[in-house]
C-alpha cells in the first residue's frame, strides 16, 4: 500500500469514526451540563456538573430509575439466560433431528421475528390484566422471550450445524449417552454460538421500548427505556434533558463492558455463522 | 477380543435404495479384515452398522456370540477411528485420549496409567497436553488411535483412517498400524477405497461392489485367482489388461496373436466366440529380456508402442490394441464403475527398466501364459479360476495370522 493510499484510508476511517461516536460524544457532554447551559450552542459544557447524575442516583429521580435499572438488568438476564437455554435445546433438534415440521417451524420463528411489535401490545396488555401479569416480572419475561428466541434458535442451529457429526458419533462409540455427548462435546462446542446468542438476545431485550412502557405501571416492573420517557423536569417549564443524558450514559454502560468482554468470541461467532448455516 | 459375524445384513434407505445388499461374513477372532471397493460400494456402511451408527434393516449383526442389531453404539464396547478424527477440539491429547475411561468413571490414578500406556505405544508423549488444533495431520491421527486403543474394545473398527493424510505419511501409519494390530491381537475392520492398504494390511480382504460381496479370501488369493472381472480389474496397479479374444478348442485368439491354454484351463472354458483374456501387466516383457528357460512358457508377438514411462526401478508400455465397439463399451463401463479412467482400449505392459523400446516404434514383446485368466464377458465370471489353489493361498495366509495371533497373546 502505498503513503498515500494509506493517508487516504486513516484520514476515511477517522471520519467515520467521528461520525458514529459524535452523537454518543454529544449525550454525554450533555450530562456533564446544568439545565442552565442545556442550549448554549457549545458542544462542550461552560461548567463541569455531575448535578445529572446526582439527580438520578439519590436525587427526585432516583425513585424512578434505580428501580427501573434493577428491573432491565433483572428481566434482562432472566430472558437471556431462558432465551438461550431453550434454543439451545429447540437448534439441536432442528441441526440433528429430521422431523416434520422442521421447516414450518423455522419459517415460523422468522415470521415471529418479524412480526410488529406494536400490533400485539395491544391483546396483550388486555390479557396480560385479566390474568394478573400486567406490570409484572413475568410479565415482560414471556414477550421479550417472542423478541430473543426466534433469533437465538436462528443462530445456535447455524452453529449447531456446523459442528460435525462424527464429533457425536465419536463420542457415542466411546461410551457416551446421547446426554452425556451433547453436554462434552456439543455444548462446549457451541460455546462462541452460545455466547453470541447470548449478547444478542441481551440487547434484543434491554433495548426493548413498546413492551416496557405498555405492560408497566409502576416501579414494579417499569425498565429503564420506559423510566426515561416519564422523567420530569425540576419545574413544569423545564425540560429533563440533562437527567435523560446521565441515565443514557448510565444504561450505555453495561453494554460496552460486555460487548468488550466477549468481543472476540462475538466477531468470531458472527463470521462463523456468516460463512456457514 | 470377539470374533463377528454378519449374517444376511441388508441395509435399505428411505427410497429403498439397498446399500448394502445380503451381506454375509465371519470374520475371527483376532483378524484384520478389510472392506475395499470403490466409492458407493457400501463398505462405509457396513462398519456403521457394525458399530451401531446406523439401523440395520434386515439380518443379524453378532460380535462376540451376542446379537447386537438392537444395542446403542456405546453398548456394544467397540472402538473406532474416523476418517477426519472426530477429536474434541476442546479437550487436551491428554483427555481425548481418557474421553472414554472418564465415561466409564475409571480412577485418575487408572486412567493416568493407561492414557501413558497409549501414549507410549504411539509416541505422542510430548504432546499430551497441547489442544488437536496445534498437531499434525499424523499426529492427530495417532490421538484417534490412542482413543481407540486406551480402553480394552473387543473390535477395532477404522473408517478409511488414512486417506486425510499425505502419500509419505500414509506408508508410515499404514506399517504402524498393521505393528499396532499385530501387537495387541484385536479383531479389526477396516474400510479402505485403497488397495495397497486393502492387499498390506488385510488378513483377508473383502471386495464389495453395490452393496454385494464379490470375493472375501487373502490378498494373494484375491491377486492370482480373482473371482470375476470385478476383483480382478480392482486389485492389482496397474490394473490387469482385458484383451478380447475367441477360444476354440483352447487356441486363444487375441489382439497380439494366438496361444494354448493348458488342459484344465482348456476344459473349463470350452470353445466360446467371445471372452476376455486377463493378463497382469508384469505377465509381458521385452522379447529380448527374456531368459531361455521361460521363453517356453509364452507367446512372443510384435506391437507399435504408443507411449512409455521410465520410473527407475520399472517401466511400462502401452500398447493400443483395437476392439469391437461391444467390447470397448463394455472395458468403459468396468473402468468407470472401478473409479479409473481409462479411456482408451489400450494394454499396460510392465517390461524391464534396461529396456530401450522407443515410443511410436514396432517392438517384440513376449507374454507368459501360464497365469493368464479367461472371463466371460457377459457375466463377468472367471472361468478359469483354480479354486483349489485360492483356498491354499488362503489356509496358508490363515495360518500366519494364527501364529502371529498366538504370539501377540504369549508376549502379554
Amino acid at each position: 500500500m502505498s503513503t498515500r493510499e494509506r493517508t487516504l484510508w486513516i484520514v476515511a476511517g477517522i471520519a467515520i469514526i467521528l461520525y458514529a461516536l459524535f452523537p454518543i460524544g454529544w449525550i454525554v457532554s450533555l450530562s456533564f451540563k446544568a439545565p442552565a447551559d442545556i442550549s448554549n450552542g457549545q458542544f462542550l459544557p461552560t461548567v463541569f456538573t455531575w448535578e445529572n447524575y446526582s439527580l438520578i442516583l439519590t436525587g427526585d429521580a432516583s425513585e424512578l430509575f434505580l428501580p427501573a435499572l434493577l428491573n432491565s438488568f433483572g428481566i434482562c438476564l432472566i430472558a437471556t439466560a431462558l432465551a438461550c437455554l431453550l434454543s439451545m435445546f429447540a437448534a439441536y433438534a432442528i441441526a440433528r433431528l429430521d422431523f416434520p415440521g422442521k421447516r414450518l417451524i423455522l419459517s415460523t420463528a422468522l415470521g415471529v421475528a418479524i412480526f410488529p411489535v406494536i400490533s400485539i401490545v395491544t391483546p396483550l396488555f388486555n390479557l396480560w390484566r385479566q390474568i394478573g401479569l400486567y406490570d409484572t416480572w413475568p410479565g415482560l419475561i414471556i414477550p421479550y422471550l417472542s423478541l430473543t428466541l426466534p433469533i437465538s434458535i436462528w443462530t445456535m442451529s447455524a452453529f449447531f450445524r456446523e459442528i460435525p457429526w462424527e464429533m457425536e458419533q465419536a463420542a457415542q462409540v466411546d461410551g457416551a449417552t446421547t446426554w452425556q455427548a451433547f453436554r462434552k462435546v456439543i455444548v462446549p462446542l457451541a460455546a462462541p454460538g452460545v455466547f453470541t446468542t447470548a449478547i444478542i438476545a441481551f440487547f434484543l431485550a434491554w433495548n426493548d421500548f413498546v413492551y416496557g412502557i405498555s405492560l408497566t405501571s409502576t416501579g414494579a416492573a417499569r425498565p429503564v427505556p420506559a423510566a426515561l420517557g416519564l422523567f420530569s423536569g425540576a419545574s413544569q417549564f423545564e425540560d429533563p434533558t440533562g437527567a435523560i443524558a446521565a441515565a443514557a450514559v448510565i444504561v450505555t454502560i453495561p453494554v460496552i463492558i460486555l460487548v468488550l468482554i466477549f468481543q472476540r468470541r462475538i466477531v468470531a461467532g458472527l463470521t462463523n455463522g456468516a460463512v456457514k448455516g | 477380543m470377539a470374533s463377528v459375524e454378519m449374517r444376511n445384513i441388508v441395509k435399505k434407505y428411505g427410497d429403498g435404495f439397498p446399500a448394502v445388499n445380503d451381506v454375509s461374513l465371519d470374520i475371527a477372532d483376532g483378524e484384520f479384515m478389510i472392506l475395499v471397493g470403490p466409492s458407493g460400494c457400501g463398505k462405509s456402511t457396513l462398519l456403521r452398522m457394525v458399530v451401531g451408527l446406523e439401523d440395520i434393516t434386515s439380518g443379524d449383526m453378532v460380535i462376540g456370540g451376542k446379537r447386537v442389531n438392537d444395542k446403542a453404539p456405546r453398548d456394544r464396547n467397540l472402538s473406532m477411528v474416523f476418517q477426519n478424527y472426530a477429536l474434541y477440539p476442546h479437550l487436551s491429547v491428554f483427555e481425548n485420549i481418557a474421553f472414554p475411561l472418564r465415561l466409564q468413571k475409571t480412577p485418575e490414578e487408572e486412567v493416568r496409567k493407561r492414557v501413558t500406556e497409549a501414549a507410549d505405544v504411539l509416541e505422542l508423549h510430548e504432546h499430551l497436553e497441547r489442544k488437536p488444533a496445534n498437531l499434525s495431520g499424523g499426529q492427530r491421527q495417532r490421538v484417534a488411535m490412542g482413543r481407540a486403543i486406551v480402553r480394552s474394545a473387543d473390535v477395532f473398527l477404522f473408517d478409511e483412517p488414512l486417506s486425510n493424510l499425505d502419500a509419505k505419511l500414509r506408508g508410515q501409519m499404514r506399517t504402524e498400524i498393521a505393528r499396532l494390530q499385530r501387537r495387541l491381537g484385536i479383531t479389526t475392520i477396516y474400510v479402505t477405497h485403497d488397495q495397497t492398504e486393502a492387499m498390506t494390511l488385510g488378513d483377508r480382504v473383502c471386495v464389495l461392489r453395490k452393496g454385494n460381496i464379490q470375493q472375501v479370501a487373502s490378498p494373494r488369493e484375491l491377486y492370482e485367482q480373482p473371482a470375476n472381472l470385478f476383483v480382478a480389474g480392482f486389485i492389482g496397479s496397474p490394473p490387469m489388461n482385458f484383451l478380447p479374444a475367441t477360444v476354440t478348442n483352447g487356441q486363444v485368439k487375441f489382439p497380439f496373436g494366438e496361444f494354448q491354454l493348458d488342459e484344465r484351463r482348456a476344459q473349463a472354458v470350452g470353445d466360446r466366440e467371445l471372452v476376455l483374456v486377463g493378463v497382469r501387466p508384469e505377465y509381458f516383457e521385452d522379447a529380448s529380456l527374456v531368459d531361455d528357460a521361460k521363453r517356453d512358457h509364452g507367446v512372443s508377438f510384435t506391437a507399435r508402442v504408443d507411449v512409455t514411462e521410465w520410473l527407475g526401478d520399472s517401466q511400462y508400455a502401452f500398447i493400443p490394441f483395437d476392439a469391437s465397439d461391444e467390447v470397448t463399451a463394455q472395458l468403459r463401463d468396468l473402468s468407470r464403475e472401478l473409479d479409473s479412467d481409462q479411456l482408451r482400449t489400450q494394454a499396460v505392459v510392465s517390461i524391464d527398466a534396461a529396456s530401450r523400446m522407443r515410443e511410436g516404434r514396432e517392438a517384440e514383446f513376449w507374454m507368459d501364459t501360464r497365469k493368464v485368466h479367461v472371463f466371460d464377458p457377459k457375466t463377468g465370471e472367471n472361468l478359469t479360476r483354480d479354486d483349489e489353489a485360492g483356498a491354499e493361498l488362503t489356509r496358508l495366509a490363515t495360518e500366519d495370522r494364527e501364529a502371529q495371533v498366538e504370539e501377540a497373546r504369549s508376549r502379554i
